[in-house]
């Protein structure tokens, strides 16, 4: 008999009714409850709303887990108006496709998140910057757009009252660099991806140097929920250090790959075999990357780990977007490290040095590695270059970079090593 | 509508022209599939901005062509699950098939390739993008007869 864990049991609350045909129409999305928070949040004062998203505990969906009540604080006491208010939809993290329900089943859900946002912070001009690989998110966030004007969730004086709130999608045109948040202002402002120093920080000098909040889908998704069932009660989900429910993307060799919404801290051995139905074929467990492919790979017999922004740092690596990437033993362990360096390459956005040139000399290191013409000594080639490029870049994507390296040597050290000495790959020959 | 007349429709979106930037080269692509020296120099005007600033925009994100594209453009991940499940093999089976090489053009004019970083298709891997139509759970059997539709 299949056992049944508590997990299974919750509601789901971001991907609600998703399986519905008409799930993306805003009458459905109305029939299931939607936009009910909104009315009951407009009567709230801005600074409940916040008050209640702090004692929620909600914690950035983005991937650096960063409280979004504090967030929300520090842009609503800026003094600065007009305030922004940004949806990062720039899904981008390879292994990571837990948004794409929410923009492409439940844009209501998003929708409603943010009017609820926007009048907390009292922003009255808000963008979903979406990724230019989903087009077909856009069309479905523009109609959503579109029928939220038109139901008076959106424009002048919404449901009748003196707030207003303008919504708009941004396409974005293949930047990785652009879900960082200050390169995706710079992005917004209409020009080259690049990110900016901090501080100062978006939340006082962002779009347009004016108090800006970015917000991930999944974080602003969690919104109405909060706001309908009350931060305390919302705080006792899951892990009590960063509480709530959470997707997981799950895929590579899995039975049944796909988005899992479950609560924060649901272990990685669960997510895998109960939920993803375990190793594709029945094939062995040999890693998996937990939170996308910036974050450091796990070896087999760390997957009891809790999947929260508290736990994963005690195993060695990070939460990340939630993007679990199981690899089996056939899987060659230089290849995906090769793959992954030849990704930061091409989205290095030329900045920083050491991330422009880094990720370019490990790239081309594991590809003579990986076609059977590695040197010896390239492994602490590889540990020097990693090294000197942690810590040395204005935006995480150089550390995120030099991370995965160094946690692939680490732990399949092997591997690489058979490679540099047979000139092939210990796994596929 | 004029390209100028459709750029100054988003204008009312941002608090100063520049942010229209980004949807204005989308729009300016759309009809040739790429940024030409003229559609680059119709942004400039409609938004009244420098041509190199614009140039440097355009150049900066991957998705703004800067070469003509074939009439249908194929964006085919080949990232790390896209790979585990035989996108490379896709690569090769363009190749050969139809003489398209990553970044190329097929002689008559049919195809573009570009290879795309993640697709967010990670759970229906491997997967592309033809045109703005996405086509997951790619096999070599399967991306032939999607191609065969678009002429």
């Amino acid at each position: 008999m299949k056992t049944v864990h508590a997990t299974e049991l919750m509601e789901k609350v971001l991907l609600k009714n998703i399986e519905s045909p008409n799930s993306t129409h805003i009458e459905e999305y109305r029939r299931v409850g939607g936009y009910r928070a909104i009315e009951k949040a407009l009567r709230m004062p801005p600074q409940q709303i916040i008050a209640e998203v702090k004692s929620s505990g909600l914690r950035g969906r983005g991937g650096a887990g960063f409280p979004t009540g504090m967030k929300w604080d520090f842009a609503s006491r800026d003094p600065k108006f007009p305030k922004f208010l940004i949806c990062n939809a720039d899904e981008g993290e390879p292994g990571t496709f837990k948004d794409r329900p929410i923009l492409e089943r439940n844009p209501h859900l998003l929708i409603e998140g943010m009017v609820i946002s926007a009048h907390a912070l009292r922003s009255e001009r808000g963008y979903i910057y979406l990724r230019g690989e989903y087009p077909y998110a856009k069309v479905v966030l523009e109609k959503a757009i579109e029928e939220a004007y038109e139901a008076g969730f959106l424009g002048e004086r919404i449901l009748g009252g003196d707030f207003g709130f303008h919504l708009s999608v941004h396409q974005g045109a293949g930047a990785y660099i652009c879900g960082e948040e200050t390169a995706l202002i710079e992005s917004i402002e209409g020009k080259r991806g690049q990110p900016r120093i901090k501080p100062p920080f978006p939340v006082n000098v962002g779009a347009w140097g004016m108090p800006t909040v970015v917000n991930n889908v999944e974080t602003l998704a969690n919104i109405p929920f909060i706001v309908e069932i009350g931060g305390e009660e919302y705080s006792r989900i899951g892990n009590p250090d960063c509480p709530g429910p959470k997707l997981f993307s799950v895929s590579c060799c899995v039975e049944r790959p796909g988005v899992y919404e479950l609560p924060m801290g649901t272990p990685l051995k669960e997510i895998i075999y109960d939920h993803a139905g375990g190793i594709k074929g029945g094939g062995r467990l040999k890693a998996v990357i937990p939170g996308g492919i910036s974050t450091p790979v796990l070896t087999p017999e760390k997957i009891d780990c809790p999947m929260d922004f508290v736990s994963l740092p005690k195993y060695g690596s990070m939460l990340g977007s939630g993007a679990v990437m199981v690899f089996d033993e056939r899987v060659c362990m230089v290849k995906v490290c090769w793959r992954a360096m030849r990704f930061f390459e091409h989205e290095s956005c030329g900045k920083c040095t050491p991330c422009r040139e880094g990720t370019g000399w490990l790239r081309n290191i594991l590809e003579r590695m990986e076609t059977g013409n590695g040197w010896k000594g390239d492994l602490e080639l590889l540990r020097d270059i990693a090294s000197s490029m942690a810590g040395k870049t204005f935006c995480p994507l150089g550390d995120g970079a030099a991370g995965v390296v160094l946690a692939f040597i680490k732990d399949f050290s092997e591997e690489f090593e058979y490679h540099i000495e047979n000139k092939r790959c210990m796994v596929t020959g | 509508m004029k390209i100028q007349e459709e750029i100054k429709g988003y204008l009312e979106r941002y608090p100063d022209r520049r942010g229209a930037l980004l949807p204005a080269l989308y729009i300016a692509q759309r009809k040739a599939g790429w940024l030409s020296q003229e559609a680059l120099e119709a942004v400039s005007e409609a938004l009244d901005l420098p041509k190199a600033t614009v140039r440097g925009v355009a150049t900066f994100y991957a998705m703004y062509r800067q070469r003509p594209m074939g009439r249908h453009l194929i964006q085919l991940c080949t990232n790390v699950a896209c790979m585990i499940f035989g996108a490379e093999r896709l690569v090769d089976l363009l190749k050969e098939r139809y003489g398209l090489e990553p970044g190329g053009t097929t002689d008559d004019g049919r195809f573009s390739l570009v290879i795309m970083e993640c697709i967010g298709a990670c759970d229906r891997a491997p997967a592309m993008l033809v045109d703005t139509d996405f086509h997951p759970g790619l096999t070599e059997e399967k991306i032939e007869s999607i191609l065969e539709g678009y002429e």
